[in-house]
């Protein structure tokens, strides 16, 4: 499943956005990050960190979702938006 | 493995078919000005969003402490004049004392006491609650604190669940359901309690009135206030902050486990309709707490007036009860009388101080609807102070849900032991920090 | 909690004979400001997902008609299977409303056509409530909401739900859809063709331990994705053959594939026009 090129959604800067590729996560996590919109192809936007740096909200397919660390490390983007 | 990928491909194919969908229906203009983003960064920014939090809060509580106190003058004398008139019309129709007794000392001094205190800081903290949740302030709260509920094995959500439980503490453990993980939901039940309520809020604010605030010692409306709302807020803060250790301590010991997924929608700002908003709050929220409060402060009432207008053995079983309770309360910086007006306020909050003023009249009736110098006066009769307040509102903010909330709580847990559990832990926490207070206190020469 | 939900026969007996209307969607899409404004109820509403975490039920009374509204907890998915969702998912499966109104968020409408999709799989008796329109507008969406009911087969009122553009609207739809005079042909999403496969042998696993009237294909779709009521279902014995099904309302709405000569019933509202001129009924791009 990881594709060549592509990097865990958590490393990604506020401000960079990606599109999404591939999902590690598993059980009800991963169902609900794929109904969340986490879905291969979509395009997600790192919106910013909380004040202590963690959880991070991201914009997916028009909301804004705050996920944490560990999370987010579930979720394979890449920088090709 | 194929079970996944099948999950996978039934996902992907439902937003397939709504990105197809999504695509021909919509069509993007430039959009407007959009100030979420900009609020958001204020809020989220580790410089200047804790500060905004807690200057919040403090607002929103010096608003309602301020606020409150002239309305409730108003409406006490409006309760004395009432029983004047009450009081005539039963000796018109030639009642007997012990009714007369009964009625108007008992149930309506009751139903008085709880709406005069209650009422106006409820008007004002409600809307002001209400604007700030329609404003959609709650997630970003959920979302800076998220780290912090991590950290002592709780999640973020437990935020919400908090702000919920500051209207009342039954609807907090219900909007436990939004927690996922069966372990961090259990947490934010058991500590629910320390979340001051809107039954706990009204004695907070009229003792931190008389004590810190200074009421009638001749000090300015606003400056007095402005004390009284920073104790409450500190009293409030500490609620957080015991809620945050109890959560590790329970992750620790009865919930062991790792901390699970967090998932928050965070949905842009909203322009609240003020309208709206005070006519819901006040119509829905505080006459619905308000209703409540008077259904048991009626009966209760009546009920403490029997307690102390009837005799065994020389005293009346009110002054058994507390003679009885006494030790315990001194332990706790307290003292008989409150300990059992605080054990027969169990089915409500809001009644805990009108039955320990009625108790402490000698004639057995609760004291005459009046003034805060009226009840600091009667209180320190009764040989309160400052450290027997500060005791006073720690016990009420930690000690035993209210009948309501452990009846919702077996309803949601399913559990008479996670029930007991729930009254049992915050009675241990409210002793072990009263004692410890009090023996601080005394020790200090404070007591 | 978790095992008695397949059986149910659901609330229906205690509404009495009003037609049952549930309210479903996202959370925080303004599903309990639309409950509030027809049954002038006052529940909870607040701009946070996760108020709504108990089913309330109310009475709306349409054009002389009354109506029993039941407002769910929000829910992003029917096959998340959390406990608080489930309590929606549950009601749409087994509580057989009349209608059911998917309250979708029109400022994030691809994750909302995600919910209304499934929603489709259950039950073609739907009306989509594309609400927040103001906000979408001020995003800068334009929605056809024409093409948008032509791809559902289902009728899709555009609304502002706080300042109640588009209830009236949206209550004449319902109301058609209860007594019979609007018919929708849903077009649920078709699967590639082994997952089609699956499902179709695992409906006629279940179709023989389900009362009739079960929405068959939509518990496939669950039992696919590992749902463990489901899966405890078709583990448990087969009723012998031969005994009778027991009998149950109507069948289930929505066939698995969409028939070749497709065309929504969506009645002409020129009411929608009027309640939202930022809604274009013309093409899409
Ligand atoms: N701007 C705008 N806000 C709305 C509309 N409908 C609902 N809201 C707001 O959206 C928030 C969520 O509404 P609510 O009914 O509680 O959503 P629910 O979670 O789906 O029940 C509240 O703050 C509502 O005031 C609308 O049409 N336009
Ligand atoms: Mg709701």
């Amino acid at each position: 499943m990881p594709s060549p090129g592509s990097v865990p959604l958590h490393l990604l800067p506020p401000g960079a956005a990606a599109k999404v590729v591939g999902m590690e996560a598993g059980g009800p996590k991963r169902r609900r990050l794929l109904d969340l919109g986490f879905v291969p192809g979509a395009v997600v936007e790192v919106v910013r960190r909380s004040p202590f740096g963690d959880p991070t909200a991201y914009a997916i397919k028009g909301s804004v979702i705050a996920l944490r660390r560990e999370d987010a490390a579930g979720i394979l983007v890449r920088g090709d938006v | 493995m194929t079970r996944t990928a099948d999950a996978d491909r039934i996902v992907a194919a439902l937003y397939e078919r709504a990105g197809t969908l999504h695509r021909t229906a919509v069509t993007r203009r430039v959009p407007g000005r959009d100030l979420t983003p900009v609020i958001d960064s204020i809020l989220s920014s580790p410089l200047t969003g804790f500060p905004l939090m807690l200057l919040t809060l403090g607002l929103v509580i010096w608003v309602t402490v301020a606020g409150a106190n002239y309305p409730s003058e108003v409406l006490a004398r409006a309760f004395q004049a009432g029983e004047r008139v009450l009081a005539a019309a039963l000796s018109a129709v030639g009642a007997p004392a012990w009714a007369g007794g009964f009625l108007l000392d008992g149930v309506y001094r009751g139903l008085a006491w709880v709406i005069a205190v209650m009422l106006p800081p409820m008007a004002i903290f409600f809307p002001c609650f209400t604007l700030l949740e329609d404003l959609g302030y709650l997630p970003r709260i959920a979302f800076s604190l998220d780290a912090v509920f991590k950290k002592v094995g709780a999640c973020g959500r437990q935020a919400l669940t908090m702000g919920m439980g500051l209207g009342c503490n039954a609807a907090g453990v219900v909007s436990c359901r939004i927690i996922d993980s069966p372990r961090e939901r259990m947490t934010a039940i058991l500590t629910n309690v320390f979340t001051v309520c809107n039954g706990r809020f009204p004695a907070l604010i009229t003792l931190a009135a008389v004590f810190a605030g200074g009421a009638g010692a001749g000090r300015s409306a606003a400056g007095g206030g402005a004390a009284a709302a920073l104790v409450v807020t500190a009293v409030v803060l500490t609620g957080a902050v015991v809620t945050l250790a109890v959560s590790w301590l329970l992750s620790r010991t009865l919930l062991r486990g790792a901390p699970s997924f967090f998932v928050l929608e965070l949905p842009p700002f909203r322009r609240p309709r003020l309208g709206q908003v005070l006519v819901r709050s006040v119509l829905d929220r505080t006459l619905f707490v308000l209703g409540r409060a008077v259904t048991v402060a009626a009966p209760a009432g009546g009920l403490v007036w029997v307690l102390a207008n009837t005799s065994v053995g020389g005293s009346t079983l009110l002054a058994h009860l507390a003679g009885w309770l006494g030790p315990a309360g001194a332990a706790l910086g307290l003292d008989g009388f409150i300990l059992a007006a605080f054990v027969l306020g169990l089915p409500a909050n809001e009644i805990v101080l009108p039955i320990l003023l009625m108790s402490y009249l000698s004639t057995g009736a609760m004291v005459e609807v009046g003034s805060l110098e009226a009840l600091g006066s009667i209180l320190a009769a009764n040989g309160w102070t400052g450290l027997t307040a500060l005791c006073f509102m720690l016990f009420s903010l930690l000690h035993w849900p209210c009948a309501t909330t452990l009846l919702t709580i077996r309803k949601e847990t399913m559990s008479a032991r996670w029930t007991a559990a729930a009254a049992l832990l915050p009675t241990a926490v409210a002793a072990v920090v009263c004692a410890a207070v009090a023996a601080a206190g005394r020790l200090l020469g404070v007591g | 909690m978790a095992s008695d939900g397949l059986f149910r026969t659901g609330p229906r007996a205690a509404s009495g004979s009003h037609p049952v209307v549930a309210l479903a969607g996202n959370p925080n899409t303004g599903k309990s400001t639309v409950f509030n404004a027809l049954t002038g109820l006052a529940q909870h509403t607040g701009n946070w997902p996760g108020k709504t975490v108990r089913t309330a039920w109310g009475t709306a009374r349409h054009r002389g008609r009354l109506y029993t509204l039941v407002d769910l907890p929000g829910t992003y998915s029917l096959l998340a299977g959390s406990a608080e969702e489930e309590v929606a998912s549950d009601f749409l499966c087994h509580g057989r409303p009349d209608a059911t109104v998917v309250v979708a968020d029109a400022t994030a409408l691809e994750r909302n056509l995600n919910l209304v999709l499934q929603v489709l799989e259950v039950t073609g008796k739907v009306v989509v409530l594309l609400n927040l329109i103001d906000e979408a507008r001020r995003k800068g969406y334009d929605i056809d909401v024409g093409v948008l009911a032509e791809g559902l087969g289902v009728p899709v009122v555009p609304a502002v739900a706080r300042d109640g553009r588009g209830l009236p609207e949206l209550m004449d739809t319902v109301a058609a859809l209860c007594d019979g005079s609007l018919v929708t042909h849903p077009r649920p999403v078709v699967y590639p063709p082994d997952v089609e496969e699956s499902l179709r042998r695992l409906e006629a696993r279940l179709a023989g331990r389900l009362p009739r009237g079960a929405p068959l294909r939509w518990l496939a779709v669950r039992a696919l994705c590992g749902d463990a009521r489901v899966l405890r279902l078709l583990a448990g014995p087969a009723p012998p053959p031969g005994s009778p099904a027991p009998a149950g309302p109507a069948p289930p709405p929505g066939s698995p594939l969409p028939s070749p000569g497709f065309s929504p019933v969506v009645r002409p509202r020129p009411a929608v026009s009027r309640t939202s001129p930022e809604t274009k009924r013309s093409a899409g791009p």
